[in-house]
């Protein structure tokens, strides 16, 4: 039995939630990079080109990348030979959201009801998901989810008779519905399979995979590369000006389901495609 | 690239053309969603406006915090179409534009055809860069609401998107389906 002391965790969260709202992960800003110099829309190279600025000046200047610094996600792996001690494993994690939004100079954007809406003033709580697993380690996951985009994710209970074409047909549906709105080039997280709740955490895990690496399943792989091809036929663009990127990658992950059902749920991100982990 | 100062006139907001880069300096306002809300409110209550609404142009933007020696933290835009709602009351009342991103609602548009006004996009996702482009930041209203309040914001050169101009031509619309036109035309298909 291995112990963490809850000091360490607050700590780590703390710098991880700066990390991620400063620095993004170099998969995207390859991608960011490549896509530009492949864009033959003049004012979609232009906007691409400004967004890669962007990206220079929160480096250098020590900014945010977006002002919607979002609300905490935080994923756990939790070895199962770890004992959390000196205090409470969720309170350490909130205090580590609360002094690195304070310490970073981040935004508060989160209220403590959703329908009386008074801002916390701290960014806390987290969205916090615990996997336990073997070993004596504690792998802590921060992803900053901005709202712009998360307002345009969709869950649909499909028929199996949809199959692999119903399928594809509903995520291609939420890009386009999803329009201007979430910030493109997005990011799309897809989850495939489980129930109602797991499949949303699946997108939500899809958008953590680097975007260079696809699906281990070829099956999946293979439909990843098809949507993708089929997002940036939509011809929304970046911000939706119109042009070639609309889309940066497509992550599927899945699990298995019900003989009864076939869920889907499609989690957009923006570029500013935000995550930063530590293995304690 | 044309060059805008704020406030504007009917015939600034005229003269642009949807699609164009403009690079926008003088006093703009900031308010997001909450802020909306208060604004309507006074209005219906028939009370002032916390700052002078004829030929405003009002920013959809909750910043950062400013780091020591920083008059601003991270500025870029949210998403427009939550403030779709209250937009047409405050254009009736001399608003002449908006600076956010993404489409706007039909009514939207209709007003701003009727009251001559003009919507910019800016980048969302590119806040740290707008910043650059402020100058000074002073809270003019509701400094409960923390990001959201209401801030005169001095600006230089800050650029931005005509979106949907006085006509109503959107960029949402024709953007997507002219870059789709020059693929037929080049044989992309």
């Amino acid at each position: 039995m291995r112990a963490i002391k809850v000091d360490d965790i607050t700590e780590s969260v703390r710098k991880l939630c700066m990390d991620a709202n400063y620095v993004l992960p170099c998969d995207i800003s390859d991608a960011l990079e490549q896509k530009q110099r492949l864009e033959p829309w003049p004012l979609a190279k232009d906007v691409l080109g400004d967004i890669l600025k962007n990206i220079n000046i929160s480096k250098e200047d020590y900014l945010p990348l977006c002002q919607d610094t979002g609300m905490v996600c935080v994923f756990l792996e939790l070895g199962q030979d770890v004992h959390i001690t000196n205090g409470s494993l969720e309170d350490a994690i909130n205090e580590g959201v609360r002094q690195g939004y304070k310490d970073g100079f981040l935004r508060n954007s989160v209220v403590k009801d959703p329908l009386r809406r008074i801002n916390t003033s701290d960014n806390t709580p987290a969205v916090i998901y615990c996997r336990i697993v073997d070993g004596d380690y504690l792998r802590i996951t921060v992803a900053p989810k901005g709202f712009g985009s998360e307002n345009m994710s969709r869950i649909k209970m499909c028929k199996p008779s949809d199959g692999q074409i119903g399928v594809m047909d509903f995520i291609v549906e939420t890009v386009s519905l999803a329009g201007s709105n979430p910030c493109p080039p997005i990011v799309v997280g897809v989850g495939i399979g489980g129930t109602f709740d797991r499949v949303a955490l699946l997108a939500k895990q899809a958008l953590l995979r680097p975007i260079d690496q696809r699906n281990t399943d070829p099956y999946y792989a293979e439909m990843e590369v098809a949507l993708l091809e089929r997002i940036n036929m939509l011809g929304v663009g970046p911000q939706g000006f119109g042009g070639k990127t609309t889309a940066l990658a497509v992550n599927i992950e899945t699990f298995p389901t019900h003989i009864a059902g076939l869920p889907v749920a499609v989690n957009i991100n923006c570029h500013v495609a935000r995550h930063a982990s530590v293995v304690l | 690239m044309k060059k805008i100062n704020t406030p504007l006139t009917k015939a600034d907001a005229v003269s642009l053309t949807s699609g164009e880069r403009v690079l926008l300096s003088g006093i703009i306002y900031t308010a997001r969603d909450a802020a909306h809300k208060r604004l309507v409110e006074l209005v219906e209550q028939k009370k002032p406006l916390p700052f002078p609404i004829e030929g405003s142009v009002i920013y959809y933007v909750g910043p950062t915090p400013a780091s020591p020696g920083r008059v601003i933290g991270s500025s870029g835009p949210t998403t427009s179409y939550r403030m779709d709602a209250y937009s047409p009351t405050l254009l009736d009342l001399g608003q002449l534009g908006m600076i956010g991103k993404g489409d706007r609602s039909p009514e939207v548009i209709r007003s701003m055809i009727k009251n001559k006004a003009v919507y910019f996009a800016a980048i969302g996702g590119a806040a740290a860069l707008i910043s650059k482009h402020i100058l000074s930041a002073e809270i003019v209203a509701y400094e409960d609401l923390g990001a959201e309040a209401i801030r005169k914001l001095e600006i230089k050169d800050m650029p931005v998107v005509v979106a949907i101009d006085s006509r109503g031509k959107s960029i949402y619309d024709a953007g997507p389906k002219e870059y789709l036109k020059s693929l037929i035309n080049l044989g992309g298909f």
